[in-house]
């Protein structure tokens, strides 16, 4: 017998009570609409973890000065000269693997543009510490040696200060004030997002370090002109040490992602269970209901494994089809979720295909007693049967 | 040599503590073109005889050798696929699959034969026309009279050619009019040439059968083989 013909039939068979069909796949449709659903939003998330990750800066560690004890209170860290420029320059020339190593100043200071006034992150630095941090300009350009030399009061914005300050349009060669410095515009960063303390990162201004330190920090913070708040060291990929740094924060979150994901498998693979039996359940119906027919179609010369293998392409049928309209809903249901977390959406067509094929062996494992039931009946039996 | 040769055969069902012999040491033989009634009382065993000759069933002992072939010890799936193509059954209706056309029921045996789907189409269209039914192809079975069923039934035992067809109360659900144009059917297919053994136990479908075997507690009584005429005795 063709197995086109065997196909037909079994389409058939299911078209005629649609209603039942589609309750008894239900089971499987929640299976394979959670497995699919799991991993895209599971994808999703490892995804935005990722890029949280590159916009923070890959293989950054941050060196922080030492906080020292007075009189049995803890000071502030950095309100003793514990850091400074000699020591990021003597990190960068002494230690292997340190491709940068960015000293960076910085203190929450009024800006002020004509009527506008805004308190922001302002922090010297030098241009080594965007290459760091991996962050590109917008427009604009870097500070030029001859402006971190001369200490000149030229700043580079981040896009919530342009928001912020210059309602949106980012005018090179804008003037505003630090305090009561006055600073010029050369540069726009792109947008970076939150970081890992769910904190804007773009609500920083930065100034060269010579400038921060002689004209703007340096004197409002009291301490000696020579502290750093940190120093932030990109090193090249290496094998013999791990950096343990705030990406690490975000990994954290990729591992509830993961608990979610064990809790969704735990849904599907009972579902897909529950599936099975209500497959089983309503094969062995159909098979009493269909006595007459097998005992006709034993008669008029089918064999045993004919109608063994009717029955089992209509279980199969059954859950494909359910497996099917699962992932439809399934990835709907990750699309919907990535968008209300603004992540990408990501569906995994192996998730599709895993999850159908599961279901496929499903209907096969749970078809297989039905079907043998049907092709063991005695065609006599069977014919007799009202 | 004889279409259908038994010798002996007998099948017994076990029925609380005693043994109902439904077949005891029947030999019979059937040549091509006969057409035969196998009458008797219900519980007389005829329907078991039939099936032991259409192979639904299998003898205890004895021996069938069908068109030269011995039967009784093939496998199930040989003994299957000699009913597709050597032997055609009509049932007591219902006996169509209820949710295949007309068609599509008469080309059931041609499925399991592995014939393509062109020549099967095409042997189906034949049989339903040779029974008068052509314009009803499409039909389902609920939306055909039982007359009309019946003879769909009919050009399914046929569309395979089979060396034997085998009919089982063919009239049983009819009413008079209706299965004398089943019997008259009968009659044109052994007049092409076709061999049928009809079981009843009606007068009226014996009477119009060549050869008439009466069976009696599974035994034969009576093989009134000699005449085509009718027997005088069985005018009312």
């Amino acid at each position: 017998m063709s197995s086109l013909g065997s196909l037909q039939i079994a389409a058939r068979a299911l078209r005629v009570n649609k209603l039942r069909s589609a309750l008894t796949v239900l089971g499987i449709v929640v299976g394979v609409a959670a497995v699919v659903c799991m991993v895209s939003v599971g994808a999703g998330a490892q995804a935005e973890v990722s890029e949280k990750i590159r916009t923070l800066g890959a293989n950054l560690l941050i060196v922080m000065p030492g906080a020292q004890n007075s009189g049995g209170a803890r000071l502030e860290s950095g309100t003793q000269v514990t850091l400074t420029e000699d020591d990021a320059a003597a990190i960068r020339g002494e230690v292997v693997d340190v491709q940068v190593a960015a000293p960076l100043l910085s203190r929450s200071m009024p800006l002020v543009a004509g009527n506008k006034n805004w308190m922001a992150l302002v922090a010297g630095i030098n241009t080594d510490y965007l290459v760091a941090r991996e962050w590109q300009m917008a427009s604009g350009r870097l500070f030029t040696s001859a402006e971190m030399d001369s200490a000149a009061k030229v700043a580079i914005v981040g896009a919530v200060i342009v928001e912020a300050l210059f309602e949106g349009r980012a005018r090179i060669g804008e003037t505003f004030r630090i305090g009561n410095v006055p600073f010029t515009v050369i540069g726009v960063l792109d947008k970076k997002g939150l970081g890992a303390a769910g904190r804007s990162q773009d609500d920083i201004v930065f100034i060269p370090l010579s400038t921060a330190k002689s004209r703007v920090l340096g004197a409002v913070r009291g301490t000696s002109r020579e502290a750093l708040d940190f120093i932030s060291i990109k090193v090249s990929d290496a094998d013999d040490f791990r950096i343990e740094n705030p990406a690490d924060v975000l990994t954290a979150r990729g591992a509830t992602a993961r608990i979610l994901s064990i809790l969704l498998i735990a849904v599907a693979s009972v579902s897909l269970i529950v599936g099975g039996i209500s497959i089983m359940n309503i094969m062995l119906v159909s098979v009493t209901e269909r006595t007459r027919e097998i005992g006709l179609r034993m008669a008029v010369g089918a064999k045993r494994r004919d109608i063994r293998w009717q029955f089992l392409i209509e279980a199969l049928m059954l859950a494909l089809l359910g497996g099917l309209v699962g992932a439809l809903l399934g990835a709907t249901a990750a699309v919907a979720i990535a968008w209300e977390a603004g992540w990408p959406i990501l569906i995994s067509p192996w998730a599709i295909i895993l999850a159908c094929g599961f279901a496929g062996f499903v209907g096969i494992s749970f078809g297989l007693y039905p079907a043998h039931r049907a092709a063991q009946l005695d065609p006599i039996v069977a014919l007799r049967f009202e | 040599m004889p279409l259908v040769q038994t010798v002996g055969i007998s099948k017994h069902y076990p029925s609380g503590k005693t043994i109902i012999r439904a077949v005891s040491n029947v030999s019979l033989s059937i040549e091509r073109g006969e057409f035969i009634a196998i009458r008797g009382r219900s519980g007389s065993g005829k329907s078991t005889l039939m099936n032991l000759l259409g192979l639904l069933e299998r003898p205890d002992c004895g021996e069938y050798a069908l068109d030269g072939r011995e039967v009784v010890k093939l496998n199930e799936d040989i003994r299957a696929s000699i009913r597709s193509q050597d032997i055609g059954f009509i049932f007591q209706i219902p006996a169509l699959l209820p949710r295949a056309t007309a068609l599509e029921n008469v080309e059931l045996p041609l499925v399991y034969t592995g014939t393509r789907h062109r020549e099967r189409r095409r042997r189906a269209e034949r049989a339903l026309d040779r029974v008068g039914l052509a314009d009803r192809s499409h039909h389902w079975p609920n939306q055909l009279s039982g007359g009309e069923q019946q003879r769909v039934v009919i050009a399914r035992a046929m569309v395979n050619d089979p060396a034997l067809i085998l009919a089982d109360e063919p009239t049983g659900a009819l009413d008079s009019r209706t299965s004398d144009e089943i019997l008259s059917l009968f009659e044109d297919l052994h007049r092409d040439g076709r061999t049928i053994v009809v079981v009843t136990h009606a007068a009226e479908v014996a009477d119009r059968a060549q050869r008439r075997i009466t069976l009696h507690d599974g035994r034969i009584i009576e093989d009134d083989t000699a005449s085509k005429t009718r027997a005088p005795d069985s005018v009312p």
